[in-house]
This record gives structure tokens, C-alpha cells and sequence, in this order.
């Protein structure tokens, strides 16, 4: 039997690092990688009332510019819902977005049908949760990030931040503990 | 007489809502109000039993309204893709519902596109405030 470990290098370096500042008694800033995942202050209010009312106001950081632009430029037939701007909101977004899209290592290519949860960076990140997590109750789809990151409003999808969906089966829960 | 969905406000009740409005989005119409206005757009009163049968069904397409918003939308509704969450939209249940004419509008729009394919009309609108309406607790 494996237990579960880090694969990637940088993961088992970081949390090396981190033991080590634990044990110094330290407490440094997130990763670099994981600044751009955060939100970027001050969120436009359009933002959170016109994208947050359907489904998260996702981190701009979470996309390329590419995507975005492709985005805006189709919010009348946006996955399957009209979610058009007046001319002036959408214009303000689609700058906000442009300037805050993602350009840190994993996010440059634009992902299919720009969808965050089709990123080769989130499917890595997400190896370990079975697909029976993703179609729970509690959880529904992938693109709930709140499901999991209680923070995620806020843009905070710090490990450290996990919770465990209501209801999630115990066998299904190891990848938490991983 | 021009007729208008906005409250009339005197002064001090309007300094009073921009103090509200800090908080919360502008107050700037009711629903009964709503129902005034697109019933004088269409010429006839709105009719809560049609606005009832036309939010509950399919228009020929995959939603109807209360695909998101619930039968009878008197309780939080459920975004059909995404699962967010949605305030209930029964006025009697929602102090906020149609409060805010630029928000209903922009409602209006984007849902009916969904569900219709097409903007609705005066009519339908004045039905379905109607219908919302008559939801009480």
C-alpha cells in the first residue's frame, strides 16, 4: 500500500519549507504561485453583482487574458444563460478582467471552452478527489468551488482552508487528509 | 398623467434611501408598482392564474422560470447549472424583490432569453407580477 504523498517537487519542497518555518516558528506569505488566485482589491462591485449572482465571482487570475476576452465578448450565450452587460458594465469588467487575468506559470494557455475547471493546473491540483466527490450532493460540480474552499469568495483556496462537504462519504474523504 | 414605476419622493424620504442605499441597491420601485406599470403597457391588468401557468412552464425550451426560481417561489431558488443560491422572489417573501426597477429589468431580460429565447412582453410581465403578488405567507 502508498500512502499518500507529494508527487511534485515543488509541492514536497514547499511543504519541507514550511515544516521548517513551522518549526522556526515562522510564518511567511503564501507561495508566489498562489497570489494571483487570490482577488485583486478593490473587486469592481459590478463584478460581484453581475458574475457572483450566478455562480461564484471567480478569481480573474484563475484564466488567461484570452479566455476572458472570449468570455465578455459572449456573455449573451454564456454556458447556456444570457448573461449580457450594458455596454459600459461589460467594458469595465472586460479591463478589470484583462488587467488581473492570469499570467502566472500554469494559467498561460487558454483552457477548452475556457473553462477554469478544465485548466491543466486545476485538474493537477485536483488529482486525488474522485468523481463521485464531484457529483455528490453537497458538491454537484466542479465549479462550486465553495463546496470545498469556504474562502473561496474571497479568493482563498489555501489547502490549510479545506472543508469537507456535509454528508461526503468517509472512503471518499482521504484525499483531505493528503 | 405620465404614469411612472419610480416612488415620488419627497427630500427627506429620499436622503433617508441614500443613506439606505449604502448598504443595500436603491429602492427606487415596489412590486406593486411594477405591476401598475406593465399593466398600463400592455393595456389590461395583469392575471395572476396566467402568470402562474406561464412561469411554471416550458416555453418550448429546456427551463422554465421556476426551473430556478421554485414552485411556488416563496423560498430560495436554485440556479439550474450552477446551483447558486437565489433570494426567494415572492415579494411577501423577499422585502428586496422588484424593488430596484434597473435590476428587474436587467432580470427580466437575461431570464426570458433563457427560458423564451425572446425579451417578454408588457403582458407577460404584468402576469407574472401578478402572480408574485398574490404569493403570501
Amino acid at each position: 500500500m502508498s500512502l499518500p504523498h507529494h508527487t511534485h517537487p515543488g509541492h514536497a519542497l514547499a511543504a519541507l519549507l514550511s515544516s521548517l518555518s513551522l518549526a522556526l516558528g515562522l510564518a511567511g506569505p503564501a507561495a508566489a504561485d498562489d497570489d494571483e488566485r487570490g482577488m485583486p482589491r478593490p473587486v469592481p462591485p459590478a463584478y460581484s453583482s453581475e458574475c457572483g449572482s450566478c455562480h461564484l465571482a471567480f478569481p480573474p487570475g484563475a484564466l488567461p487574458a484570452a479566455s476572458w476576452k472570449h468570455i465578455m465578448a459572449g456573455l449573451d450565450k454564456h454556458y447556456g444563460s444570457n448573461a449580457s452587460l450594458d455596454d459600459a458594465t461589460r467594458r469595465q469588467l472586460d479591463t478589470w478582467l484583462q488587467t488581473h487575468a492570469g499570467t502566472w506559470k500554469r494559467v498561460g494557455e487558454a483552457p477548452p471552452e475556457d473553462r477554469i475547471t478544465r485548466s491543466a493546473w486545476f485538474q493537477r491540483k485536483h488529482r486525488h478527489i474522485r468523481d463521485a466527490v464531484w457529483t455528490h450532493a453537497s458538491v454537484k460540480r466542479p465549479a462550486n468551488c465553495s463546496a470545498c474552499h469556504p474562502g473561496a469568495e474571497r479568493g482563498d483556496f489555501d489547502d490549510d482552508h479545506l472543508k469537507i462537504p456535509p454528508g461526503l462519504p468517509l472512503h471518499l474523504r482521504w484525499a483531505w487528509f493528503d | 398623467m405620465m404614469l411612472t414605476r419610480h416612488l415620488i419622493l419627497n427630500p427627506a424620504a429620499a436622503l433617508l434611501l441614500a443613506t439606505a442605499a449604502m448598504a443595500a441597491p436603491a429602492a427606487d420601485t415596489s412590486a406593486g408598482t411594477q405591476l401598475e406599470y406593465w399593466s398600463a403597457q400592455a393595456g389590461a391588468p395583469g392575471q395572476a392564474a396566467r402568470g402562474q401557468a406561464f412561469f411554471t412552464s416550458r416555453h418550448g425550451g429546456e427551463w422554465s422560470c421556476s426551473s430556478c426560481h421554485g414552485t411556488p417561489p416563496i423560498r430560495e431558488g436554485r440556479h439550474a447549472t450552477t446551483d447558486k443560491s437565489i433570494n426567494p422572489l415572492a415579494p411577501a417573501f423577499n422585502p428586496r424583490s422588484f424593488t430596484d426597477s434597473a435590476r428587474s429589468d436587467k432580470w427580466f431580460r437575461r431570464n426570458c432569453k433563457d427560458v423564451l429565447n425572446r425579451e417578454c412582453s408588457a403582458g407577460e410581465k404584468a402576469d407574472v407580477l401578478a402572480y408574485l403578488l398574490q404569493l403570501k405567507p
